[in-house]
C-alpha cells in the first residue's frame, strides 16, 4: 500500500534527531510492548508481515504521532481483536474498572480463540528451505522494478518503482513473498535481489554525485530491463 | 533545533486528548497526569494477556533484560575487532555473517542472513530501513531513536552525503556512498576501516573503539587519544 510508512525521498521531516546517551527504552511501557511482542512472535498468532501491515493500516496522523512503540501497541491490539485473542473491550473494560477501583475485576469470557491448535498456528520465519527455488535473474543483469501499487501490505518501496538496476547480489535462499504472507495468501517462496540504483536514476537531478542505493527486492517486484 | 519529528518517544502523549480511542475517552476514564495513556493501556493488556496464559510476564522481564543489558553495540564491536585482527575470519564474515557471527557465540531472533558491507578508501556504506526500522539485532541490539526516525528513513536514500556531513560525518568527493535500504529480511552490519596508530592494539582495546554509528556507517572509528 502506498502509506506514510513509505519514507523513502520525502520531504520536510527535518534533521536527524540525535540524542546523546539514549536508553534502550524511553519508558519502561516501551520494553514491556517490544518484549510482549517478541513473546507473541512465537506463539502462532500472526506472522511477521502480518504485524508490519497492521501498522501500516493506522491512520497517517497516528502513524507520525505515536512514535515507534506506540505502533507496536496498536498493532498488537488490532491483531488480538481482530483474532479474538483478546478483544478491544475487554482491554477498555479493564481500564474503566481500575479507574473506578472497582475491587474485582469482572470475569472474562471464555469464548475466545486460545490456545491455538497445531493447525491454527501461523507459521514464523522469513525462509522456506523446503521449497528449493530457482532464481530467474543473475548477478550483472540489468532488471526494471515493477510499477505495482496494489492496496495491500508490500516490501516494494515506492521510489525505485518503474526504475531500473542492476542486480548485485542474488539471494538464492526460499524467501517467503511478503505481499501474499501479509494476509495468508500463501508463502509464495522466491529469490531476493539485491539491485543496484544510480541515485541519478532515482532522484534526476536532485542526486547527490557519487552515490549508489542498494534495495533488496523479491522476484515478483522485477522484470528483465527491455531498454 | 529543526526537529519536526515525533517518532522519538512518548513525553507528548500524556493527555487523555491524544488518544486514539474514543471509546476510552468517556468519564472516568482519567489517568493520573503524568503517566502516559500508553504505559496505562500497555500494562492492561499486558494484565490480560497473562491472565488469560497467552503471556508469561516473567518471560517478558527476561526480553527486556536482554535488550537493555546482554546485547547491544558491544556485541558488533567484538565481531569487527576480531574481522580487523584474523583476516581469515574476517573473509568468512563477509561471505556469511551469520555463520561467522555464530562462531563467536552470536546469534537471535530477526535476522536470517547477515550481509555485512566493508569501506574502504574509496567506498562508504551506510544502513537505513526506510519502510519500518529493520536493524541486526542480535548483532547491534535494537536501534536508536534517530534511525527509527522520519527525516533518517526519508532523507537518507535521497541526500546521504548531506545527512551524513549533518551528523558529522565529511566525506571526499571522491568517496562513493553506498546506502544499504534493507527492506527485506536480509540485515546489514558495516565493517568500518580500522583506524591508524592502532597497529599494536589488541582485540579487546581494538573492540572498545568501536561505537555503534560506525557499524551503521553514519560515523568513521575514531583514532584512539594519543597521551600526551
Amino acid at each position: 500500500m502506498n502509506g506514510i510508512h513509505d519514507m523513502g525521498g520525502l520531504h520536510g521531516f527535518g534533521e536527524v534527531p540525535v540524542e546523546t546517551d539514549e536508553p534502550v527504552f524511553h519508558a519502561r511501557w516501551e520494553g514491556r510492548i517490544f518484549a510482549m511482542t517478541q513473546v507473541l512472535d512465537t506463539t502462532g498468532i500472526y506472522n511477521l508481515d502480518e504485524h508490519r501491515h497492521e501498522i501500516e493500516l493506522m491512520h497517517p496522523a497516528d502513524y507520525l504521532r505515536d512514535g515507534y512503540y506506540g505502533r507496536w501497541l496498536f498493532a498488537m491490539e488490532r491483531i488480538l481483536d481482530r483474532k479474538l485473542i483478546l478483544r478491544r473491550t475487554e482491554v477498555d473494560r479493564r481500564l474503566d474498572e481500575q479507574a473506578a477501583n472497582i475491587p474485582k475485576f469482572s470475569t472474562l469470557t471464555p469464548q475466545r480463540q486460545w490456545p491455538l491448535t497445531a493447525q491454527q498456528k501461523i507459521r514464523w520465519g522469513a525462509q522456506r528451505p523446503e521449497e528449493p527455488i530457482t532464481p530467474s535473474f543473475a548477478v550483472g543483469d540489468r532488471v526494471r522494478v515493477r510499477n505495482l501499487h496494489h492496496s495491500g501490505h508490500t516490501r516494494l518501496t515506492a521510489y525505485v518503482r518503474g526504475r531500473a538496476g542492476v542486480v548485485s547480489k542474488v539471494n538464492a535462499e526460499s524467501w517467503i513473498y511478503p505481499d501474499t504472507r501479509a494476509h495468508n495468501v500463501g508463502d509464495n517462496p522466491q529469490a531476493v535481489y539485491n539491485v543496484t540504483f544510480d541515485a541519478q536514476e532515482l532522484w534526476g537531478d536532485a542526486a547527490e554525485p557519487g552515490t549508489k542505493i542498494n534495495v533488496d527486492l523479491s522476484e515478483a517486484y522485477l522484470e528483465h530491463d527491455e531498454t | 533545533m529543526t526537529n519536526h519529528d515525533t517518532d522519538n518517544h512518548d513525553h507528548d502523549h500524556d493527555h487523555a486528548h491524544h488518544h486514539r480511542h474514543a471509546d476510552s475517552e468517556r468519564p472516568g476514564h482519567s489517568h493520573a497526569p503524568t503517566k502516559p495513556w500508553q504505559a496505562t493501556r500497555a500494562e492492561a493488556v499486558e494484565a490480560l494477556l497473562h491472565e488469560l496464559g497467552v503471556i508469561d510476564s516473567a518471560r517478558v522481564d527476561e526480553i527486556v533484560q536482554h535488550y537493555e543489558e546482554k546485547v547491544g553495540p558491544k556485541t558488533g564491536a567484538r565481531v569487527v575487532a576480531r574481522a580487523w585482527t584474523d583476516p581469515a575470519f574476517k573473509q568468512r564474515l563477509l561471505a556469511d555473517g551469520l555463520a561467522a557471527c555464530a562462531e563467536l557465540g552470536i546469534g537471535g531472533p530477526e535476522t536470517e542472513l547477515l550481509h555485512v558491507v566493508e569501506n574502504t578508501d574509496n567506498v562508504h556504506n551506510v544502513i537505513v530501513c526506510t519502510l519500518c526500522s529493520c536493524y541486526p539485532w542480535p548483532v547491534l541490539g535494537l536501534p536508536p531513536a534517530w534511525y527509527k526516525s522520519s527525516a533518517y528513513r526519508s532523507r537518507l536514500v535521497r541526500e546521504p552525503r548531506t545527512v551524513l556531513a549533518e551528523m558529522g560525518l565529511s566525506l571526499a568527493p571522491q568517496v562513493e556512498i553506498r546506502v544499504w535500504d534493507s527492506v527485506s529480511e536480509i540485515r546489514y552490519l558495516v565493517l568500518p576501516q580500522r583506524p591508524a596508530g592502532t597497529e599494536n592494539m589488541s582485540e579487546d582495546e581494538l573492540a572498545a573503539l568501536v561505537r555503534r554509528n560506525a557499524m551503521i556507517g553514519v560515523a568513521k572509528v575514531a583514532a584512539p587519544e594519543v597521551p600526551s
